[in-house]
């Protein structure tokens, strides 16, 4: 059930990339869907009452008793990889800003004409 | 507002179509029921038993000693030993963005806020940063026993960073040491790895003694890879801050 939260999250990034025109707003949509898809990663590799995947004292690595950890470390590859893309976004997004002085997509055509 | 509606309604069929297929059974099955998956048929249960080469049986927590990986945290032994080359490109995607950031942002003086920061926000970050640092650097020490590890560890220190830039309008970071510091990381990193294709065969072979699961000095070359993967994370992302809070002219 609750990945379909995942899934709903995955489609207002999408909604949100397709309709705004704000640059910063469709950098924040894009932050939207990658939590969506990460949450939904981690979610397939859950296991009923598993705990997290770190042994521990008098837990012994039997079947079942930890969560899948191969999503959790795919997962952390692509959070830092999201960070360096928002990192970059921003900085084109400032770029623009500061030729254009608006951050609308629609305003920037008029300006660039001299 | 057209768009918009065009928009919705592309939304919706995409969100039927995945309504009817995700937890479709048969031929074209994608996913199994939340909470409903065996480990025993999938690769994780290798990576969990530290079994990839061959079988080992059940690990224990501080007895079970030489396993394949030492590490107590399961992510930590697939993200820096049975996949560590994925990691060395993760690191390398973070390396290009910072460069990029820095090509795009390379202003000389330091941007300047519209109000200075107050009294209680510079007492504030004098007390909390030192802690701040610390945390860093024992999660990405600890990243083989404990949640965490070099990239979590290494944005504490960048948050520590990002604190003195704001609760002061003069401080600036020594960007050539973080450079230095960073670039350090980096090669050593590669040069581990290339001691393990000497040593073991692979590249990035685990060619220490992998000791007791669970003690700090365990696990081979796994803390030592998270420790350079903690401070050139670290480095980079105070790179790129005060790439951010950087502006042209004068």
């Amino acid at each position: 059930m609750i990945q379909y939260l995942f899934i709903g999250l995955i489609l207002i990034g999408i909604y949100g990339l397709l309709t705004q025109k704000n640059l910063i707003k469709l950098v924040v949509a894009l932050n939207v869907l990658e939590v969506g898809v990460n949450l939904f990663i981690i979610s397939t590799g859950y296991v009923k009452d598993g705990v997290a995947p770190i042994l521990f004292k008098g837990v012994p690595s039997t079947n079942g008793t930890f969560v899948d950890p191969l999503p959790q470390a795919l997962v952390l590859t692509a959070i830092v990889i999201g960070v360096g893309v928002t990192a970059l976004a921003l900085t084109v997004v400032r770029k623009i800003y500061e030729k254009h002085g608006t951050l609308n997509l629609d305003e920037m055509g008029s300006e660039s004409d001299d | 507002m057209m768009k918009r509606v065009i928009a919705a309604l592309l939304i919706l069929v995409l969100a039927l179509f995945i309504y009817g297929n995700l937890y479709s059974t048969g031929e074209g099955k994608l996913f199994p029921k939340f909470g409903n998956v065996n480990l025993s048929e999938r690769v994780s249960n290798k990576f969990i038993n530290k079994n990839a080469n061959g079988e080992n049986g059940v690990v224990t927590y501080k007895e079970t000693k030489d396993a394949e990986s030492g590490s107590a945290n399961m992510v930590t032994s697939i993200v820096v030993n049975y996949r560590s080359f994925d990691t060395l490109g993760e690191v390398t995607v973070l390396f290009v963005s910072a460069l990029g950031v820095g090509l795009l942002l390379s202003g000389k003086s330091r941007m300047k806020f519209k109000t200075p920061p107050n009294f209680i926000l510079k007492a504030g970050v004098r007390i909390i940063a030192g802690i701040i640092l610390i945390t860093g650097v024992y999660i990405f020490i600890h990243g083989h026993l404990t949640p965490g590890g070099g990239f979590p560890g290494g944005s504490m220190i960048a948050s520590a960073v990002l604190l003195f830039y704001i609760s002061d309008d003069e401080f600036r970071t020594k960007v050539k040491s973080f450079k230095f510091l960073e670039g350090t990381a980096g090669s050593l990193y590669l040069i581990f790895g290339l001691l393990g294709l000497t040593m073991g065969g692979y590249f990035l072979y685990n060619f220490l003694p992998t000791g007791v699961v669970g003690e700090l000095f365990s696990a081979g070359i796994v803390p030592i890879i998270y420790i350079f993967v903690g401070l050139k994370v670290g480095s980079e992302l105070s790179n790129l801050i005060s790439d951010f809070l950087s502006e042209e002219g004068k």
